[in-house]
């Protein structure tokens, strides 16, 4: 690996990091997990003067819930922390189900959540379910903290929300209001491959009956698909044969896929429709055993 | 006593892997762990684009980069009659572009500086004017009498076309198809892949002014042809060139041409009077070095009503890139295609082959191969395949029919091969009856009432290794036979030396095994070295499957060569006459007096310390080997799969791999062979290629786009063996390390087109990816032909 030449610097303190940041006008780069960093500088696609090593910040390695219940994953927590997390499964199944769908078992040691979501990668997993689950991102800067919901934190491919002079630090997942369900499924040619689609779902549930319904997709557009609208049919309903199919089409018709060497457009927006129609189908088939 | 075999690890131990002590330690010693005193570090800028006129080169950016110490464009190179270079198909191939480029990824200039760092960032600052022209990405476009001349370098090049061949009875085979019940075709595309070893491509050229040697340290399956190319195209004297290929991390036929880096380093290093290492990355690799396969196939099998195939007819259609660099016997175009239908009882067959340039990367290396033999036995069985549906008959009865008996051997094939040996029935009965094949018609009944597609898929092939016999096979001229030097030292110890060149088969393991079946001697005590061409004896190197049976052979050869001369020693120490000594494993002893014996060890001492008067001191020797005929290993693949008719996605069940390599020297590296080369069929039916968009951009640059199989999505493979030995190789032994490349693909596919089809489809081209496969479930249609035309 010959990456352009760049300054190296592995701050102890968050206050530091930022300083170094700030310092550098936008030509520093953060470097956490370094599974997408690491190899554009590879490739040289990226060319940073400098690197901001954030694997010396202290405390930032965590995930954990507040009493209500709310989700906090520290901008080192690592994929594999939360692949064997004994949090996320039961609150969290959208997470739980994707955790262990986050690239392969090498990088899973590396990668970060944040640096992921960050990365805003079209075909990022996790950005795809922080949309579905309706959260956010704690960024920390010169002029202190601030939070940004997800949908406004993803502005393009590649391309989020923060200042070149504020780390994101924390994500927040908002728990669910009732019973939560979810699922995630992907469909890829290898692991480690990047998604030919993938689909998030996240329900909030009462009873058998949806009070809040959100999806996204991942590799059938330019950006991150936020399908929270197209799933909103589903609210104030139960999981029938119907209404499932009713959502399906709707998150499908939200897809915006090109048809490239992975497959046609419309064998993307197919797949998105069975996969939402697949997790559906195994929650009501969960709820119907529940009852 | 003679000695327990197993113990000394003689053959059939499923002896440890001796190299394996240093590779899993991380201490193998590759070329880029080489370090010379003083070194240079080059840098290759490559092509952005894949067919243009070089308007102009501006290298006066680079050179003022602190740190460069030499800049080299076409120009330079041409200045010493070096621009070009033969291929080993003899054709020639540009070592630095002067006129055109004719492929993304081929090599412009070259930097070469203190650090690697500073090379690649000297190389950005070459400033090329490209003129671009017309681009041709496939054979179907260069056949367009339109389409621009990609080899307008050529004196009496008027089209793209690079050959026209032809094997075979045409009027015999006429004739069968005029009396054939029904004709079955068949037309698909075996798309371009990549060996893509681990390691890419490297070289340390180190030329020394004071003494006039040449030495590079170089990624190379044959170190001796390069030596000897190097000596003719760069009119060096031969004794003063030393080519060393060190720990090989995978070759997979990628490392058998001479590629520019290695030519472009050695001026280097002739300029500067320095050593000038080059190290490929992984997309220079991917984009540039010799691919596998490419080929069209339109095949027709003429065919009686019974089951019995009168004849067969092919024509392939392959695209060999912008330059014709296959590595193959310079009597064939298209490698051995013609081993096709070897183990079918076929009366007539016709072969035409027609080779096109594209704009695209040259290669068509045998990757895990021998010679494009698995383009040959992937056609084959996809034809048998959709024969048997055509015919109505049962896909494992119609093979059984025409599979050749055990008492046709020798038998002469269509196309004029001799296969010797070989229990083809007995190895898919076995094959069958593990994967379950009698329930299984049953089992898929069942599974489509619950929705569920289940497919079987055979593969049945025997397969030409070993090249040669020099009689017929010769790379550049040079014939294909192979040797080995072995000296025994006084203590009995040992250090062995081949021709070939082991690139993770595991030589430094299995010839010593094969020492230790001859002689006795452990096979701990044996020192195997390869690859230095200023220590081992002259060979071609390793790959077509040829080192055990050529180079293996030769061993085997030597230890015998060793043994007749200790036993004249024997029987000094024993002093008895030679006639009245007895061989068993580790020892020779006087006749009807077993007690009363001399070991090995005994007669290498005395060989340097007790020699009889009339014999030379010493016990070394050397032996090359010229192989009667290939040998012919069989392998029945059988696969289950189950594909998800919603998706596409398809999953193996169940496979299972029956080999006949004759007498297997080491079980387990055997089996690793197999299991290795089952996995990279696998890669190539599910998730790989290499194909390009309308511009002629590479889409598969990087391991992100050109999938390697992890362990995590890799089936399992339950193994057997039959052993049928081949009756010319010293010690019975076949080729095994390409068997389950070229015959695992054809399993993969012809399962799962099983699974579809009864809705009609035959075919669906490899990758067999989720949307290929709903695809043709969908459609009913095949998926064939063409690589997809890419939107961005």
């Amino acid at each position: 690996m010959y990456p352009s030449r760049f300054a190296y610097d592995a701050p102890k303190s968050l206050a530091e990091a930022i300083a170094i940041l700030d310092r550098n006008g936008g030509e520093a780069k953060v470097l956490a997990g370094g599974q997408s960093l690491v190899p554009m500088l590879k490739l040289r696609f990226a060319a940073p003067e400098r690197i901001v090593d954030i694997n010396a910040l202290p405390g930032l390695d965590y995930h954990r819930l507040d009493p209500d219940g709310t989700l906090r994953i520290g901008a080192l927590c690592r994929h594999e922390d939360l692949e064997y997390s004994t949090i996320l499964p039961g609150a969290f199944p959208t997470l739980a189900e994707a955790a262990a769908l986050i690239a392969d078992p090498i990088i899973r040691t590396r990668g970060t959540f944040v640096g992921s979501v960050c990365h805003a990668d079209p075909q990022g997993d996790w950005a795809a379910t922080m949309i579905a689950l309706g959260g956010r991102i704690v960024a920390m800067g010169p002029k202190g903290r601030r939070e940004i919901e997800m949908r406004d934190f993803v502005l393009g491919p590649f391309t989020n929300a923060l200042a070149y002079n504020e780390i994101a630090v924390e994500a927040v997942i908002p728990a669910a209001r009732g019973t939560a369900r979810g699922g995630y499924l992907k469909l890829e040619r290898r692991v480690g491959d990047f998604a030919t689609a993938s689909v998030a779902v996240a329900l909030d549930m009462s009873g058998d009956t949806v009070t809040r319904a959100g999806a996204a997709m991942a590799g059938v557009g330019g950006r991150t698909i936020d399908a929270n609208e197209a799933m909103s049919v589903l609210v104030g309903k139960t999981l029938t044969e119907e209404s499932i199919a009713a959502a399906a089409k709707a998150v499908a018709a939200a897809a915006d896929p090109r048809t490239d060497h992975r497959g046609d457009l419309e064998y993307k927006r197919h797949i998105v429709s069975t996969f939402v129609t697949r997790i559906l189908t195994k929650i009501a088939s969960t709820e119907q055993k529940a009852a | 006593m003679a000695l327990d075999e197993l113990k000394i690890g003689g053959m059939g131990a499923s002896r440890r892997r001796v190299e394996d002590n240093r590779f899993i330690r991380g201490k193998g010693r590759y070329v880029d762990d080489v370090v010379l005193p003083g070194m240079l570090h080059m840098e290759i800028l490559r092509s952005p684009v894949a067919h243009a006129r070089i308007k102009s080169i501006d290298t006066s950016a680079a050179w003022e980069v602190p740190g460069v110490r030499l800049v080299l464009t076409g120009e330079t190179m041409a200045a010493r009659n070096l621009a070009w270079m033969p291929t080993l198909s003899y054709d020639t191939q540009a070592v630095l572009a002067t006129d055109k480029v004719r492929f993304q990824g081929q090599e412009v200039a070259a930097v070469i500086a203190d650090d690697p760092y500073v090379a690649k960032d000297a190389c950005s600052k070459i400033v090329v004017e490209y003129e671009q022209l017309p681009v041709i990405v496939n054979p179907i476009q260069a056949q367009d009498p339109a389409s621009p001349l990609i080899r307008d370098d050529k004196a009496n090049q008027t089209s793209n076309k690079v050959f026209d061949w032809e094997i075979g009875d045409q009027a015999a085979t006429d004739a069968a198809f005029a009396q054939a019940d029904v004709i079955s075709e068949v037309d698909l595309h075996y798309p371009r892949s990549h060996p893509s070893p681990l390691e890419p491509c490297g070289s340390i050229a180190d030329y020394d002014r004071s003494t006039g040697k040449l030495t590079v340290y170089m990624t190379t399956q044959a170190p001796h042809i390069v030596r000897a190319a190097v000596a003719m195209v760069a009119e060096l004297p031969e004794q003063m060139i030393r080519i060393i290929s060190p720990d090989l991390g995978g070759g997979f036929g990628n490392k058998v041409p001479i590629y520019p880096g290695y030519v472009i380093s050695i001026l280097a290093s002739i300029l500067t009077e320095r050593p000038v290492k080059w190290i490929e990355d992984r997309t220079g690799n991917l984009i540039s070095t010799g691919f596998g396969r490419d080929v069209y196939l339109k095949g027709q099998l003429a065919l009686r009503k019974d089951g019995r195939i009168l004849g067969m007819r092919m024509h392939t259609v392959s695209d060999h890139g912008a330059f014709y660099a296959d590595a193959q016997p310079t009597k064939f175009k298209i490698g051995l295609m013609h081993s096709t239908f070897a183990c079918y009882d076929i009366p007539a067959a016709h072969l035409v082959s027609e080779g096109w340039y594209t704009n695209k990367a040259p290669g068509g290396v045998a990757y895990r191969c021998s010679f494009r033999v698995t383009e040959a036995m992937f056609f084959q069985e996809r034809m048998i395949q959709n024969a048997a549906y055509d015919l109505g008959m049962d896909q494992a009865e119609f093979r059984r029919i025409n599979l050749v008996k055990d008492d046709m051997f020798p038998y002469r094939t269509a196309f004029g091969f001799l296969t010797d040996s070989g229990q083809y029935q007995k190895c898919l009965d076995l094959g069958l009856e593990a994967i379950g094949y009698s329930t299984f018609k049953q089992e898929q009944e069942e599974a489509r009432k619950r929705g569920k597609l289940l497919g079987i898929g055979i593969s049945t092939m025997t397969e030409p290794l070993g090249a040669g016999n020099s009689r017929e096979y010769d790379i550049i001229g040079i014939k294909m036979f192979d040797s080995a030097e072995l000296r025994v030292h006084m203590t009995g110890k040992a250090i062995l030396r081949t021709g070939a060149k082991t690139q993770g088969q595991g030589h430094e393991t299995t010839w010593a095994q094969i020492v230790a079946h001859e002689l006795g001697i452990p096979a701990e005590d044996i020192t195997v070295e390869e690859g230095d061409t200023d220590t081992a004896p002259f060979g071609m190197g390793t790959y077509a499957s040829r080192s055990t049976p050529v180079a293996g052979a030769a061993v085997a050869m030597v230890s015998r060569k060793i043994r007749a001369k200790a036993r004249k020693i024997a029987a000094h120490l024993l002093e008895v006459s030679e006639e009245d000594i007895e061989w068993e494993l580790g020892r020779f002893y006087v006749r009807g007096n077993n007690e009363r014996g001399v070991t090995i060890q005994d007669c290498a001492l005395a060989a340097y310390s007790n020699v009889p008067d009339g014999l030379e001191p010493g016990l070394e020797n050397n032996a090359y080997y010229d192989p009667p005929n290939l040998t012919w290993p069989f392998a029945a693949y059988i696969c289950k799969v189950e594909v998800d008719p919603e998706t596409g996605v398809w999953d193996v069940l169940k496979f299972v791999a029956v080999d006949d390599c004759g007498v297997r020297i080491n079980p387990m590296i055997v089996e690793g062979q197999i299991m290795g080369g089952l996995t990279e069929a696998y890669a190539m039916a599910s998730m790989q290629y290499i194909t390009f968009d309308e511009e002629g951009n590479c889409i598969g640059a990087n391991f992100m786009d050109y999938l390697l199989p992890t362990a995590w999505e890799t089936p399992g493979y339950e193994l057997y063996e039959v052993v049928t030995p081949c009756p010319h190789h010293p010690i019975g032994a076949k080729g095994i390390g390409e068997c389950a490349t070229v015959g695992g693909p054809a399993a993969f596919v012809n399962a799962v087109v099983d699974a579809l089809q009864h809705t009609g489809v035959r075919n669906i081209d490899m990758p067999m990816m989720p949307n290929r496969v709903y695809q043709a479930l969908t459609t009913g249609k095949n998926v064939s032909g063409m690589p997809p035309v890419l939107a961005g």
